[in-house]
This record gives structure tokens, sequence and C-alpha cells, in this order.
């Protein structure tokens, strides 16, 4: 069991997402997280789903998805370089004094940008991979995490392969 | 400009469609409107799961799409047993519901049901029209959908304002292009060839055959791939009638009630040609032990079953026919294979088919006249349980097409429905529906229907008193506890005659015949209630989980 960064181009049309996440559904799969948006290609959308599961189950899922006819490419980028991202808002109550220098310090470590500055709160945004977002939030949590808000991740192959129609 | 219900009639009648099977309803009338003076035949069916099945069973019968039509909510919701039957066995047909609104969609309105969501997991792909202009255009693709590739059905849901509302005529196109569905049905050259030089290696060869080849139409090629090169063939209950009953090479049925031959070739074979088969439990039993000694090659046009359930040497992914044929253009030699099949002839005489002599009324017997009877030229449909399974061993099938049964859902109910379909697809052939009093109690309110437009079904129903196939896996498995198995004796006759309907109730092995043949003289619909040996079981028998070669019922190794 691993978790498998899957790239899914789809058709830009009602009622899509709910057949691909029912194929994970119906076999008792919990998606870990999911990124839906417009992409390159007009009409299209691009699907990025992370699940944890073992290679055979995930392949058998894959030529599931293929199959549906709204589904126009389904790749599973965990066998190549890629690059991954995600991005996090981070509500933290900074009072004025040194816990507030302390939060915009670990912000510059990772190269977090303060977008908001309240009476007592910070809002925190970071972009990264899953590790350095839970990283970045264990740090954060003694000054107490009002709210926490990340996207799913959003994968992409390095180099110049893609996951395309191919047209 | 027409109403969308004008363009949906229309846009049937251009896919070639004479035939549809349906039950009104408030958010379908336009439509039926529309229907009222159209030269589209509607058959109105008693339950909209009969609807479904009826297109079903049409569409096995002919190989054409089947349709079906019902209103919103209950209606709608009704066909769903049906949409799942023919999604299990892969089987073309489209579903139209009438639909609340779009105004209203959401809104738990009068009789709104999700139906696209309801059948999301059993439909091959469906479609929401939002716009009358769509329907035309949605109906063409419903049709390609369904009936190219691996078959299935697709549903179409028809807001009521989308059927009222006017548009524009559009042509129909000439070829429909979806980027997220292309089919392959030519296979891989290389890998054809892996396959041919496999064969010419193997000693011990079986073709494991399955609906594919029926839905293809490619029993003519399978027949001659196998005697061309000598190789035995097996099918599954799908699969059944793709080689005639009487050809020296076929094996029959393989599985959990195939024949003991059959299974004992699976188990020794050092090659396993499975072609349009899934690989289903029913078939394989533990599945570490089936085919133990063999290289499996599939050919499937579906790419998600290869390797699903079994591990594959060579994989072909196409479409039967195609694959086939080029098969047969690139084989030079002959295969020889006689010591493989002088042992497999020994096996058949050894362990042949075998139920008591003893003069009493045994189902197998009906079935076995049946055959003498109709010699092939008919259509045979099944309910779910002991009365498929007797079907399928001793009904001699000769013909693809010629038996229609529900074999991945199992639904109980189905054969009667089907039966009905298939008479439409093939009204030249007589039809008969072999039921169990279980069965047949699911949906017997189709005596309504045959009555209505005589369609000559003729329904043997194998009374045992019982839900038999479970009464049996009770007796075997669950030291004879018949929990909830017995039924009460049904005077089927009357229930037939109270339809206006002719029937005959038979109680010993020398009525047989003078019945089946009252039967097939009679013009329109007919009962036979068969009182067979109540606690008569299906043998032989793989027990859950064991492998295929360890049967019982059958003869001493
Ligand atoms: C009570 C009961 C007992 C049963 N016992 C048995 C038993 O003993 N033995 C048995 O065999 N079955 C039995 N069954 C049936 C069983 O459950 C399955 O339905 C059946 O075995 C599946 O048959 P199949 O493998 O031929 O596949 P099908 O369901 O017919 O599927 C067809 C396959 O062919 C492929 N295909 C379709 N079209 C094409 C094409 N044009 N080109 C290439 N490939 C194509 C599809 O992708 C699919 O993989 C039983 C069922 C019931 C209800
Ligand atoms: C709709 C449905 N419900 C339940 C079952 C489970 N089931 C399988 S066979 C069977 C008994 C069938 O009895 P009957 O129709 O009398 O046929 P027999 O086995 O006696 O020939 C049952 C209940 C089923 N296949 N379908």
């Amino acid at each position: 069991m691993k978790p498998h960064t899957l790239s899914i181009l789809v058709e830009n049309r009602a009622g899509v997402l709910s057949r691909v996440t029912g194929l994970f559904s119906r076999r008792g799969f919990n998606i870990e997280s999911l990124a839906v948006g417009p992409c390159e290609e007009p009409g299209m959308s691009r699907i990025t789903i992370v699940v944890i599961g073992d290679d055979e189950k995930v392949e058998q899922i894959m030529k599931q998805l293929n199959k549906l006819i709204d589904i126009i490419k389904v790749s599973d980028l965990t066998e190549n370089e890629r690059v991954e991202r995600e991005l996090a808002l981070i509500k933290v109550t900074a009072e004025q004094g040194s816990s507030r220098a302390e939060i915009m310090q670990i912000a510059s470590i990772f190269r977090a940008q303060i977008v908001d500055v309240g009476a007592k709160s910070l809002i925190l945004q970071v972009i990264g991979d899953t590790e350095k977002i839970d990283a970045m939030e264990k740090l954060l949590r003694q000054y107490g995490i009002k709210e926490f808000v990340r996207t799913g991740t959003v994968g992409i192959l390095r180099g110049s392969k893609t996951v395309t129609s191919g047209k | 400009m027409k109403t969308g219900a004008k363009i949906l009639v229309e846009s049937l009648q251009r896919e070639g469609v004479e035939t549809i099977f349906g039950y009104p309803g408030g958010q379908i009338l336009p439509v039926y409107d529309e229907l009222y003076d159209s030269s589209l035949r509607h058959i109105l069916v008693r339950h909209e799961q009969a609807a479904a099945h009826a297109a079903d069973g049409y569409a096995r019968a002919s190989g054409r799409v089947g349709v079906c039509l019902a209103t919103s909510g209950p209606g709608a919701c009704n066909l769903v047993t049906g949409i799942a039957t023919a999604y299990m066995d892969s089987v073309p047909i489209v579903a139209i519901t009438g639909q609340v609104p779009t105004t209203m969609l959401g809104n738990d309105a009068f009789q709104e049901s999700d139906i696209t969501g309801i059948t999301m997991p059993v439909t091959k792909h469906s479609y929401l029209v939002k716009k009358t202009d769509e329907i035309s255009s949605v109906v063409q693709e419903a049709f390609y959908v369904a009936g190219t590739g691996r078959p299935g059905p697709v549903l179409i849901d028809l807001p009521k304002d989308t059927q009222t509302g006017t548009a524009r005529d559009s042509p129909r196109l000439d070829k429909v292009v979806l980027r997220g569905y292309n089919p392959t049905y030519k296979g891989h050259t290389r890998q054809i060839d892996k396959v041919i030089a496999l064969i010419l290696e193997a000693e011990r060869p079986l073709i494991y055959a399955g609906g594919g080849v029926i839905s293809s139409n490619a029993s003519e090629e399978l027949i001659a791939l196998a005697t061309q090169l000598g190789i035995p063939v097996t099918t599954t209950l799908m699969g059944l009638g793709c080689i005639p009953c009487d050809n020296p090479l076929n094996l029959g049925m393989l599985g959990m009630h195939g024949t003991e031959y059959a299974n004992f070739a699976v188990t020794e074979s050092d090659l396993l040609i499975a072609i349009g088969a899934r690989f289903d439990d029913r078939v394989t039993g533990k599945i570490d032990t089936f085919a133990p000694h063999a290289k499996i090659v599939h050919i499937d046009i579906d790419p998600a079953e290869i390797g699903k359930n079994k591990r594959v040497d060579v994989p072909i992914v196409g479409d039967v026919k195609a694959v086939l044929n080029d098969m047969l253009n690139s084989i030079k030699k002959k295969g020889i294979h006689d010591a493989w099949r002088k042992k497999i002839q020994y096996w058949r005489e050894h362990h042949p088919l075998k139920y008591p002599d003893d003069g009493k009324l045994h189902p197998q017997y009906i079935l076995q006249r049946m055959n003498e009877l109709l010699k092939g030229d008919a259509t045979i449909v099944s309910e779910v349980g002991q009365n498929q399974m007797w079907t399928a061993q001793y009904f001699g099938f000769r013909r693809p097409r010629s038996w229609i049964t529900s074999g991945g859902l199992g639904t109980m109910g189905y054969g009667f429905p089907a039966a009905i379909g298939a008479h439409f697809a093939r009204p030249d052939l007589p039809v008969f529906d072999v039921a169990g009093d279980g069965s047949i109690q699911m949906n017997i309110q189709e005596l309504g229907t045959v009555a209505q437009y005589k369609i000559p079904v003729k329904i043997a129903i194998l009374n045992n008193m019982y839900l038999g196939m479970v009464r049996q896996w009770q007796e075997l498995f669950f030291d004879h506890r018949y929990s909830y198995t017995e039924l009460p004796s049904v005077d089927f006759v009357k229930i037939a005659n109270a339809y206006g309907i002719d029937g005959i109730k038979v109680e010993s092995a020398d009525e047989v015949m003078p019945a089946l043949k009252d039967a097939l003289d009679c013009n329109g619909p007919f009962v036979m209630d068969f009182r067979i040996e109540r606690e008569e079981n299906v043998f032989p028998m793989v027990p859950a989980g064991a492998a295929i070669n360890e049967m019982i019922g059958g003869h001493p190794r």
C-alpha cells in the first residue's frame, strides 16, 4: 500500500466528478486528496487524485476510469519524476509580542507568505508538497491554529512528458 | 421546429428502432402523446422492470440495441434491476426516463428521483438532457455507446420541459466522435502471432469461450479456428450456443455446474485460450487452482478485464471477430492434439451428465424432450436457479443467440419479460421461458402483456414448490435446514386462465411430450406447470471455494 497520484483528463461536464469518485468509493477506497480545475485544453478539466492502495487495485481502478466515456486520459504520476504541490492557508493565533515574531520567522523559513494581519491572528499561505505543509502545521500548532485549509495535491510530470489528450 | 417528444421518437426511428417496451406516467406524457399516432410500436408491459428485461431480451436475441421507456420517480426506479442485469451481462439497451422539468430539478418535486445518480454504477453511460436541441444528438450517441465496444446499458433522462420545448431538426451525424471513447477492435499482430506459436507448441490446448463470442457475432470464426487447430472448446453459461452442442469439439459448460469433463480439461490443459470471457468466480472456483498448469491467453475488447481476476500470459485487446479472423488468416499449419482429445473423450464417456432413470418426473427429462422437439429452432430463455442450470446442461444449444439468461446478476423474474423481448426480435422462432415456481412469480403480471398482444411465449414452470437452488444449498451446506425456501402450491393453470391464457398441469413423464407439443401448436402464449421431483438437485457441482475439478454429485474418479 502506497500513495498514488493520478492525473485524470476529463470532459468538463456535469456528473463527471461523481462518476470518477464512485469508482473509488465502490471499492472501499478513501480519496486522500482531490483537486479539479480547467486546464490547457478547451472543454476539459484535469483532476488530480491521491489514493493509498496496492498497485494492482489502483491499476484496476485506472482501467475502469479509462472506460468512462467522459474520461480522456488517466495516468499514474507516481512512477515518474514529477512536481507535486499543495497550497494551505493557516490562520494562527498571534498576539502582539514575541509569538508573533516567532511565527513570522517560521513563515520565512518555509517561504510562506503572510496574507492577512489581524489584531490577534495572522493568515499564512504556504505552498509545497504534502510533507512540507504537514511540517509547517506541526510547528505552528503550539501557537494555536484557529483554522487550517488546504487544497488537494496537483501534480505534473517533469521534463517534456505530458498527460494530455494527445492531439 | 418540432417538439422534443417528436424529435425523440423520430431519432429512435432513425436508429432503426421498431419496437419499444414501456409504461407511461406524468413526466413522460408528451412522449406518449407522440407515440399515439407514430409507426413506432410500443408494448405496454405491466411493470417497468419487465420493460427493461424485454428490451434486454430483444437485444440479446437480435444483436441490436433494445429500448425501454418509463416515467420519472417510481417508473425510473423500477427499471433499475433491469438496467443492472443488462450491465452485468454486457447487453446494449437504451433506457429512456421522464424527469421533472429542469426548473424543478433537485427540489424533491413530485415523482422526482435522481435516476442518473441511482444508475451511475450500473450504466455504461448516461445523459441528463437539459435542452430540447440536444435530444437528437444524445439519442444517436447513446445508441453508439450502448452498441459498440463492450456493449452495455445507456440511460437518457428527459426532463418534461425538454419534451415539450421545440427545436430545429438536426441531421444525423455520419460518425459519432467521442474524445474519451475509442474501443480497440483490431488485435495486436505480434500478440496474435505469439498466440499461434503457443497453440502449435501446446499439447493440451483448450478454448474457454464466453458471451463475448456471441456479442461479437463470431461463432463461425470460433468454430473454424477450433476445427482447424483441433482444439476442444468449453463455454461459459453466457457462451452456450456459440458452438453447436453436437460438435465433437464441444465440451459444454465449465464451472460450478459445468460438465466434469470440461472442468477436468481446464485443470489439465497446458494452454487456456479465453475468448470473450471474464474469469467469473462461478467459472473459476478457487482462483489459484484454476487452470494451474496452463499458460493463459485472454482475448477481450475490454482492457479492464485483462488480468482482473487471473494473471494472463498473452493478452489481446480487441474484438473477438476481428482477432479470430486475423488468427485464421495467419495459421498455416493444422493442429494435431490427438492424444489430448482422446483423453477428453475418455472423460466424456466415463463422466457424462446423469440423473436417475426411475420413470419419475425429472426436470432434466423435460429439457431433453424439449430439445428433441425443438431441435434448436427456438429461442430458449430461463429464469434463475436450478431451472436455469438444468436448461444449460440438458438443452442442446445449436446456435448463438438461441439462449438468453441472466448470468452476472442472476435476476429472478428476468426470463419471462426477456422472452417477450426475444419474441419481437425473432418472431419467426418459438420462444420458451424455462422457469421455477419462485422466479415466475417475480414477474407473473406479464401474463397480462402476453395476453393483450397475443405474444406466443411458452412458459415451462419446473415446479418444485421450493426456491430450489437455495434449498439445494441448505440441503448440502446448512444441514437440511430449509429456512424460508418452501413455497405453497399454486395453481398456475388457473392463473393463466384468468388472463385468458391456456395452460396444462403435468404430473408424469409420459405427459411431457404431449404437453410440449400442445404448447408449440398453440398460437398464443401457453403455461406448462410441470410438477417435478421436489428435491432434485443440480449436479455435478463445485462447492463454493473448491477447485473446479473437485465436484460433488458426479462420477467417482
Ligand atoms: C445460479 C447461477 C449459476 C451459475 N453457474 C455458472 C456455471 O456453472 N458456469 C458458468 O460459466 N457460469 C455460471 N453462471 C454465470 C456466471 O455468473 C457469469 O455470468 C458467467 O460465467 C460470465 O460469462 P462470461 O465469462 O462468458 O462473460 P460475459 O458476462 O458474457 O462477458 C463477456 C466478456 O466478453 C467481452 N466482450 C464483449 N464483447 C466483446 C467483443 N465484441 N469482443 C471481445 N470481447 C468482448 C466482455 O468485455 C466480457 O469480458 C451462473 C449464474 C447463475 C445465476
Ligand atoms: C431477485 C432475486 N432474489 C433472490 C435471488 C436468490 N436466488 C437465487 S436462485 C433462487 C431460487 C429460485 O427459485 P425458483 O425460481 O423456484 O427456481 P428453482 O431453483 O427452484 O428452479 C433464489 C431465491 C435471486 N437470484 N434473484
